[in-house]
């Protein structure tokens, strides 16, 4: 493997996905990671200068909807995914800036 | 102070668009409903929900940046920018970072000394807004409503060029305009449909380095935003004097304390991890729709005021006054063509419309009287049907509820009496139940005659001619 994932680059990532890894995920994490970026290595390897740049794997584009309202209130089947429901809002931890 | 600083100002400017719809979902964004009664699996974020891009946002998307100058990027997508806020359903926003629908634009502003100055547009990019958190202190939770979530955003990013708060609003006050006279937004400041975040730095006069800038969020009026600039100019200057640095950092306003403190930083939030939602699918903008949405801009507000004074001859300050409202500006054409005196229906504008939209905290968007009746109200006037005192509370009922004016002086008698025999025989009794007065005149108060007008005006219950009044009350008093 020539790419070696540090703990610090592990750590790093885990807050940004907010995840909590126990050492073993760590070093399985660690080893996955590595992996990745050699088979990115590998894809780096070849000559794409003449080759656009690809945006999407499909080739269709311009999917556009008109300007006119669809949904009417479905609040209440809404909720039903809020983890806990008050005055018709998802309840979150206490969270401010 | 030895060293004299100058100050480097960009902005980040976002626009609500006027669409009837959400930017990814077929959801109303009306605004002020019930929490969550506009939303849909789309804009709360479900796991195997298809977000399809709306048409309109596009559009107005091209026609601000066609309106700024800018260059429109014909090959373009969207990006997912990764979060972690409850506002924020998907834990990303998306959004355009490697493809903005606009670039390289620039707006002029007219500056203090008279002159212009181009201030660049770095790009245009369109995104979703987030929902919205209310606070329960009682419980120590938070409630999220997700009706705002998805509404669309075009964000307009500047380069540096700004140098002074009078600049900044210059050039805020522009956008604003170009955007109204588009219909792609309301652009109100104080309703968060513009929200403009601050970054500035400051550097020696001279320097050829920017210096560290700080970004200024929660200002909800331009007079909010002068006063931040000010805050923040004096705070960076104070740390550079004492030796300190300036930090880069998130800031919030707090306009009734009038100071900034640094926003608690959302954990290593600034590593957005951006790539390319592959939800969506690229978008290709040709050369005729850009054609076809270039052939219907209106006339923006830089060509109305030349074509004002050119067709109108009008004065500079009406015009001003005039066209700085899209909605005023119609009303005033609509009102001429069927009147014909343009400078009559100026002044009815700029002084009585503006002085009742400031009585009732009212927005010129929201004058709501036809032109039909503010012409007949004119036309009333120049054939002495009713004097200028009744015409202006004729004016007040035609402002609040867009009342027929020939009606309503027909029907409330509020036609002046022109019948010189009846005014003057209740003038003479006015003089006979006035002794005192008459008494003053004759010794040399010429003050006196006034007290009589007005008591003739208050017994002909304000229809009286003023003139007219005026001529027969000297010559009663005279004789």
């Amino acid at each position: 493997m020539a790419n070696i994932i540090s703990d610090e680059t592990i750590e790093y990532v885990g807050i940004l996905a907010k995840l909590e890894l126990s050492e073993e995920e760590k070093e399985q994490a660690k080893k996955d990671m590595g992996e990745m970026l050699d088979y990115i290595d590998q894809l780096n390897a070849l000559d794409t200068s003449s080759v656009e740049p690809m945006s999407h794997v499909f080739s269709v584009h311009n999917v556009f909807r008109e300007d006119v309202v669809t949904n009417e209130d479905d609040r209440e089947n809404i909720l039903k995914n809020a983890p806990e429901e008050q005055e018709g809002s998802f309840v979150v931890p206490k969270t401010v800036e | 102070m030895s060293k004299q600083y100058e100050t480097v100002i960009g902005l980040e400017v976002h626009v609500e668009l006027a669409t009837k719809t959400k930017i990814f979902c077929g959801c109303s964004t009306e605004f002020g409903g019930a929490p969550n009664t506009h939303t849909c699996p789309v804009c709360t974020g479900m796991p195997g929900s298809l977000p399809v891009l709306n048409k309109q946002v596009v559009e107005y998307a091209i026609a601000v940046g066609l309106a700024t100058n800018c260059k429109i990027t014909q090959n373009g997508k969207f990006d997912r920018k990764n979060y972690f806020y409850p506002d924020n359903p998907q834990n990303y926003q998306i959004s355009q970072l490697y493809l903005p629908i606009c670039r390289d634009g620039h707006v002029d502003i007219e500056t203090e000394e008279g002159g212009k100055k181009a201030i660049g547009i770095h790009e245009i990019h369109m995104e979703e807004d987030a929902g919205k958190l209310v606070h329960d202190e009682w419980s120590g939770c938070s409630l999220v409503d997700f009706n705002r979530s998805g509404v669309p955003l075009i964000e307009i990013v500047s380069e540096p060029d700004m140098r002074s708060a009078e600049e900044v609003i210059a050039y805020l006050e522009k956008l604003r305009l170009l955007i109204q006279y588009l219909g792609a937004s309301d652009c109100k400041l104080n309703e968060g449909s513009m929200r403009a975040d601050v970054n500035l730095s400051v550097r020696e006069v001279g320097a050829k380095k920017f210096g560290t800038r700080t970004e200024m969020k929660n200002l909800n009026s331009f007079k909010a935003i002068a006063r931040a600039i000010e805050s923040e100019k004096e705070r960076q200057i104070d740390l550079l004097e004492s030796g300190e640095e300036v930090i880069q950092e998130t800031r919030r306003w707090d306009d009734v304390k009038e100071y900034s403190y640094a926003m608690r930083s959302k954990e290593d939030a600034q590593d957005y991890r951006y790539f390319p939602d592959p939800d969506l699918v690229p978008i290709i903008i040709s050369d005729e729709m850009i054609a076809e949405i270039k052939a219907k801009q209106p006339e923006f507000r830089d060509e109305k005021m030349e074509r004002y004074e050119k067709e109108y001859g009008i004065p500079a300050y009406d015009i001003s006054v005039i066209t700085s409202s899209k909605h005023m500006a119609d009303l005033f054409e609509q009102t001429v063509a069927i009147c014909n005196s343009p400078k009559k229906v100026s002044n009815w504008l700029m002084v009585e419309t503006m002085r009742l939209l400031k009585e009732h905290d009212m927005e010129p968007e929201q004058i709501n009287f036809s032109p039909e009746n503010l012409a007949k109200l004119i036309s009333l006037t120049e054939a002495n049907t009713i004097n200028s005192t009744v015409a202006k509370e004729v004016f007040e009922q035609v402002f609040a509820h867009d009342i027929d004016p020939e009606k309503y002086v027909e029907e409330h008698g509020l036609k002046t009496v022109n019948d010189e025999g009846a005014l003057r025989s209740t003038i003479e009794a006015i003089v006979a139940a006035n002794p005192k007065s008459v008494e003053d005149y004759k010794a040399g108060k010429k003050k006196a005659i006034g007290f009589l007008v007005g008591q003739t005006m208050k017994e002909m219950k304000g229809k009286a001619d003023p003139a007219m009044v005026n001529k027969i009350l000297i010559e009663l008093l005279e004789a």
